[in-house]
């Protein structure tokens, strides 16, 4: 579980959001909307300790996000971010089993059960068939699954997914959908994902949150596109 | 898999105590394996062990040192720069080295001072040490602020430039012994480290080794950038640290004994990576030191049979393995 307490997000001067409060729950399957540039990114990082809010709080589970350790954080949240990871030479299993690093000891020896985490993980998210080849042969979609088999093999309950439909076409981007879906129903984790998938997001996802400079709206998706947030954000009708 | 991995360690192995018994052997006096195996045993004439123990035996250890350290310093900069390039003769680390060097060699005899030769060589070595971690804390936090890779190598082959233009002012305003004194240690040389000498680089590139190795998770966290590894719990400021001791320890007391040897430290990481079909570091930092051993050696045997320095002989046989790299890999040339 996610909260948010009264934070405040921004650029040197330039205020994104501003004193938000917002609960995610375990279990949910939450999109989080908003123009280019509103925060949605930054709002990410800072539940993943990559940035710092300017004010405000944020807990996960309960505990404050500042009073973890790197390796504790490590235990709690995973994310996916936008950036490409191409290393030549690297097998696809190679990056799922990094994500066990905050169980293995010094020199990141898999034991049995990181193992067992790894293929489980592989299997869940549909990339054991490219398991054994090398990472900077695979398409985007491939790519980017392989990212969120290693946050899947990192055991966190929170996963945090930076675009993960950016550079995907439309049977990828379901796809992504179903299996972000699918990860929050059966495996009890709290899913948040930025998007600018507006019909994707509305037909999918439990939850909505959405940025409307510099507040955030919460809601279920049909209650959110109810109150007309959505078009005055956005500027355009939603079908 | 692993299999292959095992077999090719065992046959890089066997390469380096190959190439270790050919460097002893070769010289301006030939000594056949048979004599090389009498003194290592403790007999021989006393001609054979003088040149073997005194002259040769360490020379050949100081090949497999350096190779070793400078192979270790170009996977670990590799890594962190996440660039093919990176390498402490390319980003401008042996530059610094050079100017930490020219600053004691050249600069102290213009204020008037004067060195015993004791001081000298152990100074040297310092000078080059603090020069090249001067260059790479420069380039690191220039890398902080500056994401783009391209731009970093720019501003460190800008740096190393800036430091060669600084050196050769201070050549141009020396006198004759120290400007002799300073050129032959740029030409590089195995042949300077004495014995006693490695008994103070042994441990200390040791340890910078040992450092390294200890670095393998870190590393292999770093292969996916610094924001993944952060949010795999990798503290990355702590590591970043970490890789610059190392490196500078690696690189900086390589090239403050032995001059600056170029190529060795890029192009090792890519053979063995290469060779092993491997990016793991458990696998790529051990696999590069020995092919920077090997790399070494092969480049004394040849300098010694063809009487030219030994960072010639390195740059030679370096610089196709930096062009197959630009070659091969698009995302440099585009």
């Amino acid at each position: 579980m996610i909260e948010l307490h009264d934070i405040t997000l921004g650029y040197g001067s330039r205020t994104l959001l501003e004193r938000i409060s917002a609960t995610f729950p375990a279990g949910s399957f939450t999109a989080l909307l908003g123009r280019n540039g509103s925060g949605k990114s930054t709002l990410l990082r800072a539940i993943a300790s990559l940035g710092k809010p300017a004010d405000g709080y944020i807990t996960i589970g309960g505990r404050d996000i500042r009073d973890l350790g790197s390796g504790e954080r490590a235990r709690m949240v995973s994310m996916v971010t936008t950036e490409r990871v191409r290393v030549a030479n690297l097998a696809c299993r190679q990056v799922v089993a990094l994500g066990r690093a905050p169980y293995t000891d010094w020199s990141g020896r898999l034991r049995t059960e990181d193992r067992e985490s790894v293929e489980r993980a592989m299997e869940l998210t549909g990339v054991s068939a490219f398991a054994d080849k090398s990472m900077d042969r695979m398409s985007d979609g491939e790519c980017q699954r392989i990212m969120i088999a290693r946050a899947v093999a990192q055991q966190t309950p929170v996963i945090l997914l930076d675009e993960p439909c950016a550079f995907l076409d439309l049977p990828a981007r379901y796809e992504m959908h179903r299996l972000l879906r699918r990860l929050a129903r059966e495996e009890g984790k709290t899913i948040l994902f930025s998007t600018h998938d507006l019909d994707m997001a509305l037909g999918h996802c439990d939850s909505i949150a959405l940025i409307d400079t510099p507040h955030l709206v919460c809601g279920r998706a049909e209650d959110v596109v109810r109150s007309g947030i959505v078009e005055r954000t956005f500027g355009l009708g939603v079908k | 898999m692993r299999g292959r991995i095992h077999m090719l360690f065992c046959i890089l192995a066997s390469v380096v105590v190959l190439l270790f018994a050919v460097d002893i052997a070769v010289g301006s006096q030939f000594i056949p394996f048979a004599t090389l195996l009498d003194v290592l045993t403790g007999g021989g004439d006393d001609i054979s062990r003088s040149i073997i123990l005194k002259m040769r035996l360490p020379k050949a250890l100081t090949a497999l040192l350096a190779g070793a350290a400078l192979a270790a310093a170009g996977v670990q900069m590799q890594t962190l720069f996440r660039n093919p390039l990176a390498g402490p003769y390319v980003l401008g680390i042996s530059s610094g080295a050079s100017l930490g060097v020219a600053l004691f060699l050249l600069g102290l005899p213009l204020l008037g001072g004067m060195l015993p030769p004791s001081v000298k060589a152990l100074g040297t070595a310092g000078a080059a040490c603090v020069g090249a971690a001067a260059v790479m804390a420069a380039v690191m936090a220039l890398s902080r602020r500056i994401k783009d890779i391209m731009v970093i190598l720019i501003l460190g082959m800008m740096i190393g430039s800036a430091a060669g233009a600084v050196v050769e002012i201070m050549q141009y305003m020396s006198s004759e012994t120290a400007l002799k004194s300073f050129v032959v240690w740029t030409m590089g040389s195995l042949g300077d480290v004495t014995p006693s000498r490695l008994r103070i680089v042994a441990p200390v590139i040791g340890a910078g080794i040992a450092l390294s190795l200890l670095l393998v998770k870190p590393l292999n966290m770093l292969m996916l950038g610094e924001n993944y590894a952060r949010t795999m719990g990798l503290n990355v400021a702590r590591t970043r640290g970490f890789i610059l001791l190392s490196t500078t320890i690696l690189a900086g007391t390589v090239t403050g004994f032995c001059g600056p040897i170029g190529f060795i430290g890029l192009a090792a990481p890519h053979i063995a990576r290469a060779l092993f079909a491997d990016a793991d570091h458990r696998v790529v930092l051990p696999a590069s030191m020995l092919t920077g051993m090997v790399m070494l050696l092969f480049c004394d045997i040849l300098s010694k049979m063809f009487a030219l320095p030994v960072n010639t002989v390195s740059a030679l046989m370096g610089i196709p393995v930096v062009v197959w790299v630009v070659v091969r890999n698009k995302s440099i040339t585009v």
